[in-house]
């Protein structure tokens, strides 16, 4: 991860290289459900990509595809340039991917440093070693800027909503992450929290990470994200940087996968989604 | 490992951006006033707040107890329940109850609930009892201990399987163990008035035996108890100066005090109690019965293995919220089972106790298991263990254990005839109601608090 360290604030420079994860042709079906069609994206280091889509689009099972939940039954991952494999969520931990699920997976009970070690402990023979966690856990945190290293200690049952939030994400980066993955962080957040996380969102950033947001809500999406994606049914309609979009067009994408009454170069009219699974089938 | 903490690195000032205040955490309630105090007098406050926000820690069962001992003292004939003599007997009763209600707290961490227990400890008791036997099998003690120990393990371990593979419920399949299991009980023991006894003159069999029969000579438990105290104590000051002075999260140094000091009074008041002749005129009776290191032993073991590896660390958030524990890695199968079979074999040591609480003879009726089930449950959340999973910790069972085995002792003092045993049963259900009462009100208190605090 050393590399990232020389480059400070704004997009990283290896943003227009090529970009750390890279999805070609992604498809998934779930029995006659047609989830994903031929699927490209691209996530660069140093940016936040956002990823738009109405209900149902395919935004999640494409999110647990790179995260490993569920496998594509076509198509290739890159990972910084090479394709890899995820098959488990094992194996995206091991490439540095990390998902932050909507419902946030912390423990109420367990404490802000439990819970950025939970799974991953370390031990003194055989021993919980407390006190290099908690001191790994409030650098992490100060480096982010989430802290106070005094209530570190503090059973995260009782933090606020985006204080539980900068947690899970905090907890996402510790592990020499260079993906994360942020699926709806902030949806039931108050403006303040919402605020908090965005800021948040845009260190991870600056740190030189590629970052993915999932989210429904526009106002956070263009305030965030350097890039968007956005899918209609199943299909990537639209990726481009956030600036060529308008509010207006995003919507269209969103509704109806074209925007202006003319499609997107890359889309190709849908077909019915039986024919579609049976011409992936063939 | 290398943290990502070079890439975390503060961005440029430029960027100004607010700093996420984790003190500005709303829900006071819940956070321990040790971790927000730096003087004794912010942790009172602190300790005041969260007693307000209804998470009373310990509080609860320890004024019930100097409660309930003034009310027996006051009542029982003869004012007789503060005599050492008493004392000394509710120790040892409620050492049963203690070591039980440890194994039970575990399974309730999980959110889970063992109804066997009762049934399971009393299989272990007389596995023992039967394995140490002359002339045959005549195992020796330390042997016949494990081997109880194992079976009972093996048995849990089974249970653990059926809830955590199969996925039955725990209530059913403890339930069904709880019946099977009494009735094993009479047939291991050979009929239902058999009883198995033990020989004191023995030298094997005495183990067994002295377990809550035998006394420390006075000198040996002031010493160890005098050595075990500094150890602990300055093990307690040490780590909190180390903490303090590496800039962690630590108690403040009068606080640390002031809890070596109550450790200290608690280990001397246990000894100025047991070490009064209670024989009488005609025989010597006095010291530390050997049940009691025994059980801080086990509440030793209990701690460390909840509070410091992983195996405990995975319990609580099993406990605290399943889905993350999944997500983190964690075998949930895995610890559930290993829970079970912990708590079964904790029971079995609660069921050798039981037997040597009654003078080394054990039969079908030394101890009622549906009772026991329940008097452990009652210690445990009495204690301040919820019974929702997630939040409880070993010294719960040992302060509810006492409560418990003072309740059921005052009553039979009593000399209320017919009225005893039905009182042995109802004022443990009722004090079992009441604090699960507290420990439900509490949670919802905690949790209005806090949304009423999220933005």
């Amino acid at each position: 991860m050393s590399e990232e360290n020389e480059h400070g604030v704004g997009p990283h420079p290896s943003a227009t290289a090529e970009p750390l994860l890279k999805l070609r042709g992604i498809d998934k079906h779930f029995g006659a459900v047609q989830a994903l069609y031929h699927v490209d994206l691209d996530l660069p280091a140093g940016q936040v990509t956002g990823l738009c889509g109405d209900n149902g689009a395919g935004k999640s099972v494409l999110t647990r595809c790179i995260a490993g939940v569920h496998q594509p039954d076509r198509g290739q991952i890159y990972f910084e340039g090479r394709p890899v494999h995820i098959r488990q969520a094992r194996d995206a931990a091991a490439l540095g991917i990390e998902t932050v699920y909507q419902d946030l997976a912390l423990a109420d009970n367990l404490d802000i440093v439990q819970n950025m070690f939970l799974g991953r402990e370390r031990t003194h023979y055989q021993m919980l070693d407390e006190d290099s966690m908690e001191r790994s856990a409030g650098e992490t945190l100060a480096g982010l800027r989430v802290t106070s290293v005094r209530s570190i200690r503090q059973p995260v049952g009782s933090l606020s909503g985006g204080q539980r939030q900068s947690v899970a994400v905090a907890k996402a980066v510790m592990w020499n992450s260079k993906v994360v993955l942020l699926d709806e962080p902030t949806a039931a957040l108050g403006v303040v929290q919402t605020r908090m996380v965005l800021d948040l969102v845009r260190r991870l950033r600056d740190h030189g990470l590629a970052v993915m947001v999932i989210s429904h809500n526009l106002n956070d999406v263009f305030e965030v994200a350097d890039r968007l994606a956005i899918l209609h049914l199943g299909r990537m309609v639209a990726e481009a940087p956030a600036a060529s979009f308008d509010r207006q067009s995003v919507v269209e994408y969103m509704t109806t996968g074209v925007s202006g009454g003319r499609p997107d170069p890359s889309y190709t009219p849908l077909e019915q989604p039986a024919e579609a699974a049976a011409e992936t089938e063939a | 490992m290398t943290l990502t903490q070079g890439t975390l690195e503060p961005v440029a000032p430029g960027e100004a951006a607010p700093d996420v205040d984790l003190t500005a955490a709303a829900g006071v309630a819940e956070v321990p006033p040790e971790i927000l105090a730096q003087s004794l007098g912010e942790y009172f406050r602190a300790y005041w707040q969260k007693l307000k926000g209804g998470d009373s820690g310990l509080l609860p069962v320890l004024v019930a107890m100097v409660i309930v001992a003034i009310a027996f003292e006051l009542i029982t004939p003869e004012n007789a329940f503060l005599r050492p003599s008493n004392l000394v007997y509710i120790f040892e009763l409620s050492t049963v109850y203690m070591v039980l209600s440890m194994g039970e707290i575990v399974v309730l961490l999980l959110g889970e609930l063992d109804l066997s227990i009762g049934a399971v400890a009393l299989m272990g008791g007389v596995i023992a009892y039967k394995l140490i036997q002359t002339p045959s099998p005549n195992f020796p003690w330390w042997a016949a201990i494990l081997v109880s120990l194992l079976c009972c393990g093996v048995i849990g371990g089974l249970q653990g399987i059926l809830v955590a593979r199969v996925r039955i419920p725990a209530f059913v399949v403890t339930l069904g163990g709880f019946l099977f299991f009494t009735g094993m009980i009479v047939i291991l023991l050979g009929g239902a008035d058999t009883s198995l006894g033990l020989d004191p003159t023995n030298p094997n069999q005495a183990v067994l035996y002295n377990l809550e029969q035998g006394n420390i000579n006075v000198v040996v438990s002031w010493v160890a108890t005098g050595v075990v105290v500094v150890i602990l104590g300055s093990i307690t000051w040490f780590r909190a100066a180390s903490r303090r002075r590496s800039g962690l999260v630590a108690p403040p140094a009068s606080l640390a005090a002031i809890r070596i000091a109550l450790m200290a009074a608690a280990a001397v008041a246990v000894l100025a109690i047991c070490t009064v002749n209670r024989g009488g005129v005609f025989a010597t009776i006095q010291g530390l019965p050997w049940v009691i290191p025994v059980v801080l032993g086990i509440l030793g073991f209990w701690t460390l293995l909840l509070q410091q590896t992983r195996y405990g660390r995975y319990v609580y958030a099993i406990g605290g919220n399943p889905e993350a524990a999944r997500r983190a890695g964690v075998s949930l199968p895995w610890i559930r089972t290993w829970s079970f079979a912990l708590c079964s074999a904790t029971a079995g040591f609660a069921g050798i106790l039981l037997g040597s609480f009654y003078y080394g003879q054990y039969s079908s009726n030394v101890g009622d298991p549906g009772q026991l089930v329940l008097y452990s449950v009652a210690a445990a959340v009495i204690g301040g263990t919820s019974l929702f999973g997630g939040r409880g910790k070993a010294i719960h069972g040992v302060l509810g254990g006492l409560l418990i085995g003072a309740i059921a002792y005052g009553v039979s003092l009593m000399n209320l005839g017919t009225l005893s045993i039905p009182l042995e049963y109802i004022l443990p259900g009722a004090v079992l109601l009441l604090a699960v009462l507290v420990d439900v009100l509490s949670r919802r208190g905690a949790r209005t608090g806090k949304d009423a605090a999220r933005v």
